[in-house]
């Protein structure tokens, strides 16, 4: 808290001057490619999200009329029945006719409204027959795709640089809105989602295909879609999870049938590439480099960038006693995750042998820690399978 | 007039008079309603613009948590309970509350309910930062240290509501002037008697949730954790269990008072007394059966997604029905617009605007685009600032010459109304709007497609802010004197606080009235 009241009072002192100013400016250029002032729901690209929209519009504009009835009464009242202008008051105060019609009518239109309602719903639940399904989990605070019945599955991770959320850079127009791998899927084929959650509750939404699913843990949620059009659709986790909450965005790129086999096959040899790889034995420097990029994807939302961590929170990296005291204990750590603090998780099926080694090495040697010593995949392999 | 208030600060700390604890209780949710203001300020500061500029994201967390927790524990609910106090024996002719000592009791645990539930703010790990509603597992096995003191505060602020509203229970029942029927209550009366049943009912299963957390929380069990075999989804059955009657504690008072203030400013009487009891019975017993509406996308099955819709859309009828009313009360009256009358319209207004998003997200497939976006934040603001706020802050212009002997100062009160008019509505109504367009609840940073109206709306809730100094400074002035009020204060109003004189005297009705 501290810290937000130093922020405020920097940004007091300074928003006179000339850096927050050009700041400013900037992100107000990148602005203008972005849609503005959007003001209703998308139609979207899928069947469900026309209905939707449609029934929302429906309600909306039956909410408009008796807005008008209701509110043209009163202000006709209101300008004509004042005492300014001499009106004397009635003194009627009861009608059953009056009290009765007033019951009967808006229940005749809700069950007007109640019926589309029905219908709509009733065709979102129906999730049988899909082409093909996903496994969607929510993790604080990325999201993971697995593609059942392949080899492919990999995490999401906003890629929206630091320096543009502390303004430091100017924002571009996707700021928030873009991760390092969209879920790829075909268009015109029915797409199951499974809905789960790693630790906490998220919830999965993309506007365009009118789909928010709770992720619960423990839970499979389900839920589909079929999208019309080839295009990329943005979406946002809607559902409190964390710290993160604001930074865990939803990318969906659908194309053309034969390109997402193409694509869903360059996927499975990329995998198996990098299991390759958990043989290969690499230098301090390889594993150091490699460990830098992974530790400012997957560690530095908790631990922060100069792994100081956040004191009372989140613990710090640097001078720890776990990257400064024995390698297995540090795997264990990385690899299990902790056994007292649920925010630590378990990185062994998030990261692969390589990915897992490199970010220990790094972080032993990174913010002071001057361990210098490495750890190969093959080692990250063996802890695991012991 | 035997005995007048005690001296110095012992009369408030001993006292079981309804007036004062009245007094006490509207004081202190002034003082909560500023303190949860200033934190809804930090927050609208943050989302002045895309990026982090003032606070970072679990301190953020935190304000929105905090602010809601106090809003309606502390600022809300507290009101309405001042006014209870207040009013309700004055107007049913009785000559105290029922419980007077139960009722200082009730009273003096809060301020060190909240005192824990702010020192929170000071402790290592920060404040709870998972939300007023807070969901399970964020609430348990990830929640900061400091949980544990809020699950303190709330059972403390439960045990206060529930021995209120007991209080106000036995008053009515029992204490009611010789021809003070049931059918003859005014509109408040009624709505607090039917407020603190669903007080009595629902603050047990939220004491009994907050519970439960705890022993997930130290004693091992796994009433909320999947991989214990427990539920995270049953926390939100028994928290909506308890929360959707909550709003409803929140906003039938309000339809009392304001069932009090048209008829006297139309110089008309309510149309409709009796459909109006009804209605507020029906909503009472509908709010019990809707709960799962705030949870449309956990994935229950079809035919639960239907029941609570359905039954939701019901609860369009009775509220329809009140609306209707008041319209009609001013239909052909002879209306002045002072400023309880002011509040009282906006009220009708603004409450109605919210009550037609409420429809719209009462419709699941529909809703499945509304949930947990800033238009569900829209709705729920335009219910309860210009429903709860506007009509307790409707009702203390209304009886605030009753109860100091002066009348407030009329200039300031129409500025005071018009500040918070146009702040509210520039700062709620554009969040329609982005949620609408996409735009995520609870989050303290957002994409560039959003700036433009979450810039609006932050200016309307400094000036939204603004508006309620004024109001603070025209009740203190009118406390310290002013001009005399009359005993009837309004031209005829209707009631038997109206009967005594203003200021309303230490002890009213020692000898019953008798209501013909």
């Amino acid at each position: 808290m501290l810290m937000g009241f130093k922020r405020l009072f920097a940004l007091l002192t300074i928003s006179a001057c000339a850096p927050a100013a050009f700041a400013q400016e900037a992100s107000q250029e990148a602005a203008e490619e972005v849609q503005r002032w959007g003001v209703n729901m998308t139609q979207g690209v899928t069947e469900v999200s026309r209905t939707t929209y449609d029934l929302h519009m429906l309600i909306f504009w039956i909410c408009v009329a008796i807005g008008v009835v209701v509110f043209g009464v009163m202000f006709y009242s209101m300008w004509r029945h004042r005492k300014s202008k001499g009106y004397k008051a009635a003194q009627f105060h009861e009608s059953l006719g009056v009290e009765l019609a007033w019951t009967i009518v808006p229940t005749l239109i809700l069950i007007g409204m109640a019926i589309p309602a029905t219908k709509t719903l009733y065709d979102i639940y129906d999730t049988k027959e899909a082409d093909l399904d996903i496994m969607i989990t929510g993790y604080q605070w990325k999201w993971k795709y697995d593609y059942l019945g392949s080899d492919v599955s990999f995490f999401s991770n906003l890629s929206t640089p630091q320096s543009q959320i502390q303004n430091q850079q100017p924002k571009t127009v996707n700021y928030l809105l873009e991760v390092d791998e969209p879920l790829v899927v075909p268009v015109n084929k029915k797409i199951r989602f499974l809905i789960t959650a790693n630790d906490v509750i998220h919830a999965w939404w993309v506007p365009d295909l009118a789909v928010k699913k709770d992720a619960i843990p423990g839970f499979v949620n389900e839920s589909w879609t079929r999208i019309d059009e080839p295009g990329i659709y943005r979406g946002q986790c809607a559902e409190l999870c964390g710290k993160d909450h604001g930074f865990m965005p939803i990318v969906v790129k659908a194309v053309p049938e034969d390109e997402y086999h193409s694509w869903l096959s360059d996927r499975a040899a990329a995998a198996a590439r990098i299991k390759e790889l958990t043989n290969k034995t690499f230098t301090f420097d390889e594993l150091y480099a490699r460990g830098e990029k992974i530790y400012n994807s997957a560690c530095v939302a908790c631990h922060q960038a100069n792994g100081q961590g956040i004191p009372g929170t989140f613990p710090a990296i640097a001078g720890s006693k776990v990257a400064t005291g024995p390698m297995d204990g540090h795997m264990s750590m990385v690899v299990n995750g902790s056994p007292t603090n649920p925010a630590m998780q378990a990185f062994g099926a998030q990261l692969s042998e390589v990915d897992l080694a490199a970010v220990i090495t790094y972080q032993r040697s990174a913010f002071g820690n001057n361990m210098g010593d490495t750890v190969q995949p093959i080692d990250i392999l063996n802890f695991k399978n012991k | 007039m035997a005995h007048g208030p005690k001296p110095g600060f012992t009369r408030w700390l001993y006292t079981t008079n309804h007036k004062d604890i009245g007094s006490m209780y509207l004081w202190f949710s002034f003082a909560m309603f500023l303190l949860g203001g200033c934190m809804a300020l930090v927050i609208r500061a943050e989302l002045f613009q895309p990026g982090l500029q003032i606070v970072q994201p679990d301190f953020f967390n935190q304000m929105t948590t905090m602010h809601g927790l106090i809003m309606v524990f502390g600022a809300v609910m507290p009101a309405f309970v001042g006014l209870a106090n207040w009013m309700v024996p004055m107007m049913i002719g009785a000559p105290d509350m029922a419980l007077p000592r139960m009722n200082n009791w009730s009273f003096w645990i809060l301020p060190f309910a909240f005192a824990m539930l702010a020192s929170t703010l000071f402790m290592e790990g920060g404040a709870p930062n998972f939300g007023w509603t807070f969901y399970a597992p964020l609430s348990t096995e990830y929640a900061p240290p400091s949980v544990t003191f809020f699950i303190f505060a709330i059972h403390i602020m439960g045990a206060s509501s529930i021995m209120g509203a007991i209080n106000i229970v036995a008053t009515i029942l029992n204490m009611r002037a010789p021809g003070m029927t049931l059918m003859k209550m005014p509109l408040f009366v009624w709505t607090w008697l039917i407020t603190a049943y669903l007080l009595i009912a629902v603050m047990p299963v939220l004491a009994g949730v907050v519970t439960m957390m705890l022993m997930d929380i130290h004693f091992g069990t796994s009433f909320f954790s999947a991989a214990g075999g427990g539920d995270p989804v049953l926390f939100q059955h028994v928290f909506w269990f308890f929360g959707h009657p909550e709003v409803y504690i929140m906003i039938l008072p309000a339809f009392g008072i304001v069932s009090a203030i048209i008829p006297t400013f139309a110089r008309k009487p309510l149309f409709g007394y009796s459909s109006m009891v009804y209605a507020t019975a029906s909503i009472a017993f509908l709010s019990f059966i809707v709960w799962a509406h705030h949870m449309f996308t956990v994935g229950m099955p079809i035919a639960g997604e239907l029941f609570f819709m359905y039954a939701t859309m019901l609860i369009a009828v009775p509220t329809g029905v009140k609306v209707f009313n008041w319209v009609t009360t001013m239909f052909r009256g002879s209306m002045t617009f002072e400023t309880p009358m002011l509040f009282s319209i906006a009220f009708v207004i603004l409450f109605t605007l919210g009550g037609f998003s409420g429809l719209m997200l009462a419709i699941a497939p529909a809703d499945f685009q509304y949930h947990d976006t800033y238009f569900v934040v829209a709705h729920f603001h335009y219910v309860l600032v210009p429903g709860a706020i506007f009509s307790i802050t409707a009702g203390v212009y209304y009886w605030l010459p009753k109860w100091t002997g002066n009348m407030y100062n009329e200039t300031m009160g129409k500025v005071h109304f018009w500040m918070a008019f146009v702040g509210l509505n520039v700062t709620f109504f554009p969040m329609h709007f982005v949620g609408l367009a996409g735009m995520p609840r609870r989050i303290p940073d957002y994409a560039l497609q959003f700036a433009d109206f979450n810039q609006i709306a932050s200016v309307g809730a400094f000036l939204f802010g603004a508006a309620q100094i004024v109001f603070l400074f025209n009740v203190i002035r009118t406390v310290k004197g002013g001009k005399k009020a009359t005993d009837e204060v309004w031209e005829n109003p209707e009631g038997l606080e109206w009967s005594v004189p203003s200021p309303a005297p230490y002890h009213t009705f020692s000898t019953p009235p008798v209501v013909r």
